[in-house]
Order: C-alpha cells, then structure tokens, then sequence
C-alpha cells in the first residue's frame, strides 16, 4: 500500500464520517460545519488525482461563499429542533434499509470487478510544468464557451431572484424614490429660494456674551 | 495505486449516506438542502475520477457546471427558506400544506 493510497483512505475516512455527521447532528449549525468539513475532505481526495483547480474551486467557491451562506441562514433563523427531530428514530430502519441496499447494489456495479486497476489502468501522471487550470481554461473557453455563458446567465437569474426573494418594504423607512426625483420639472415642482430678512430680536429677550450697542446691526434693528 | 472503483464506492457511499439523510430529516428543509448539497458533491467526485482515469478534461469542465448550477440552487433555496420561515415562522415540511385543496 503505498503512500498514495493511505492518504486516499484517511480523506475517504474523513469524508465519510462527516457525511454521517451532517445527516445525523442534532443541531444544524453542527451539521454545516460537518458538510464543511465533508467537502474538505473531498477537495484534497480530487488533489490526490491531479483536478488541482476543482479541489481549490471546491474550496474557495462552496466552502467560502455556499457553506457559508448556510452558516447564515441557519443562525438567522431561531429553528426549533426538537420539533423537527420528534419522528427522528422512526425513519431511521427504512433510511437504513434503502442505503443499505443501494450501497449493495453500487458495490456490485462499480466494485473492483469492473472498475478496478486492471480494466482501467493508473494513467501516467501528468509532465512537470503541466497545469491543469491552463488545460480547463482552454477547454471552457474553446469548446464550452457558449456552456459557459448559460452558466453566466444562471447565476445572473440566481442573484436577481435570490434578492427579489428576500427585499422587503417596512411601512415605516424613510428611502428615496429616483424615479419621482427624475420626473421633477422646473418650475412650480422644484425648490424655490425666497429671499427674506432677519427675524427682528425682540428687545425684552437678553443677549448673551454682548452688551447693548456691541453689534451694529442689532443697534440698526432696534432703531427701527 | 488508487484504483477507478475506490473512488466510485466512495462516491456511492457518499450518496447513500445523504438519501438516507433524506429520509431520517424529512421535516427539516434545511437539513434536506443540505442533504442535496452531499448527493452533488458524490456525483462530482464520480465525474473527477471518470475525467483523470479516462484522460479526458470533459468530466472536469461538467462538475465546474455542477458546482455554478448547485451555487445557484443554494442561493435560490436558501432566500425562499428565509421567505418561507419570515412568513410561516416554520421550516417544518409537514406545516407547509398551503396548497392543499
């Protein structure tokens, strides 16, 4: 077994305890975190075989930007568990059964029988200057270029729908109509400037920090 | 030498662990979304292995499709939980029966 190996069966371990974590923690915020640790996991397995820019996608995009949207949904949301978890232990045998069997099935399908070193041996591994990302851009950008943009657009409609989704009007904010701001003609809708004296002093109210006569205007105001 | 089969048992068994994880929280939407979240993450480790032991980049290119379709799904599922839970005061699956005639 060589070094390769171990590494690959540590992160399998890895992933798959923290798959059966997220699927069983009691509390959501301990289940995020287990996925975070999940995906991790599954980004070094794709290291081991040479997707060097998925495995850091995979862990910049989902791990820093989804997960951690799940992180503040689940915070933001004052979730009661223990109503959620009250039929737990009930769906727990046919949970148990359907993966059970399919694991079976799977196993018999895509065991080492098939799929194993023998029908599809290890590939040579890659020459040394060889990046992988170099290779996936020209890929995406040669023959998946209109793919690609669809992607562009999806992600446009996800932004645009995810914020119609959650805005939200509180009758009592103050907030500024541009459209309205637009639309405003000169003339009687807009500000007028109206020039206008002083307001007189009224001689009974004392003045603070002058004496009577220090400013001339005041003197002026009062002649009159 | 890591063989082509490892990497599809694990990840089928990623993906049996999250239908399970379907099943045991099926009143709890977060925890299904996040159950979805653990089935896309088996098939792509499915097409990164098919991509390296075939030697073809298409496999690759498909699961960076996956993970923009799949930020996208979260995004969307993630406002429509808020909204729901802003609304309902509930993510229980069983308490959304609104559109029962």
């Amino acid at each position: 077994m060589g070094f390769e190996k171990f590494l690959f069966y540590v992160f399998a371990a890895i992933a798959v305890f923290a798959a059966g974590m997220v699927v069983t923690r009691r509390n959501p915020v301990h289940a995020v975190l287990y996925l975070v640790l999940a995906f991790v996991s599954s980004a070094a397995l794709w290291l081991l075989i040479e997707a060097e820019f998925l495995g850091i996608v995979l862990v910049l995009v989902y791990v820093g930007a989804v997960m951690v949207l799940f992180l503040f949904v689940v915070m933001m949301l004052d979730i009661e568990v223990a109503a959620l978890r009250a039929q737990f232990i009930r769906h727990l045998p046919l949970g148990l059964v359907i993966a059970a069997v399919m694991i079976i099935n799977m196993v018999l399908v895509v065991g080492p029988w098939n799929f194993g070193l023998d029908s599809f041996a290890k590939p040579v591994p890659q020459p040394e200057g060889y990046s992988n990302t170099t290779v996936l851009g020209l890929d995406l950008f040669r023959t998946y270029l209109y793919q690609f943009e669809i992607a562009a657009v999806v992600l446009l409609v996800a932004i645009v729908a995810a914020i119609r989704l959650t805005l939200r009007r509180r009758a009592n904010t103050k907030h500024q109509e541009p459209s309205e701001q637009v639309r405003v003609r000169k003339g009687p809708e807009r500000i007028r400037l109206v020039a206008m004296r002083a307001e007189a002093v009224p001689a009974s109210v004392p003045r603070i920090g002058s004496g009577p006569g220090a400013d001339p205007n005041d003197a002026k105001e009062q002649g009159e | 030498m890591i063989a082509l089969s490892d990497y599809l048992m694990l990840g089928e068994l990623l993906f049996a662990i999250a239908l399970a994880g379907i099943f045991l929280n099926r009143k709890n939407l977060i925890l299904l979304l996040m159950c979805i979240e653990l089935m896309l993450l088996a098939v792509n480790m499915n097409f990164v292995a098919f991509s390296h032991f075939l030697g073809d980049g298409a496999g690759q290119i498909f699961v960076f499709f996956i993970l923009t379709v799949a930020a996208a799904e979260a995004a969307i599922g993630l406002a429509i939980l808020v909204v729901l839970f802003r609304n309902r005061g509930t993510i229980n699956v069983e308490d959304l029966d609104m559109l029962k005639g």
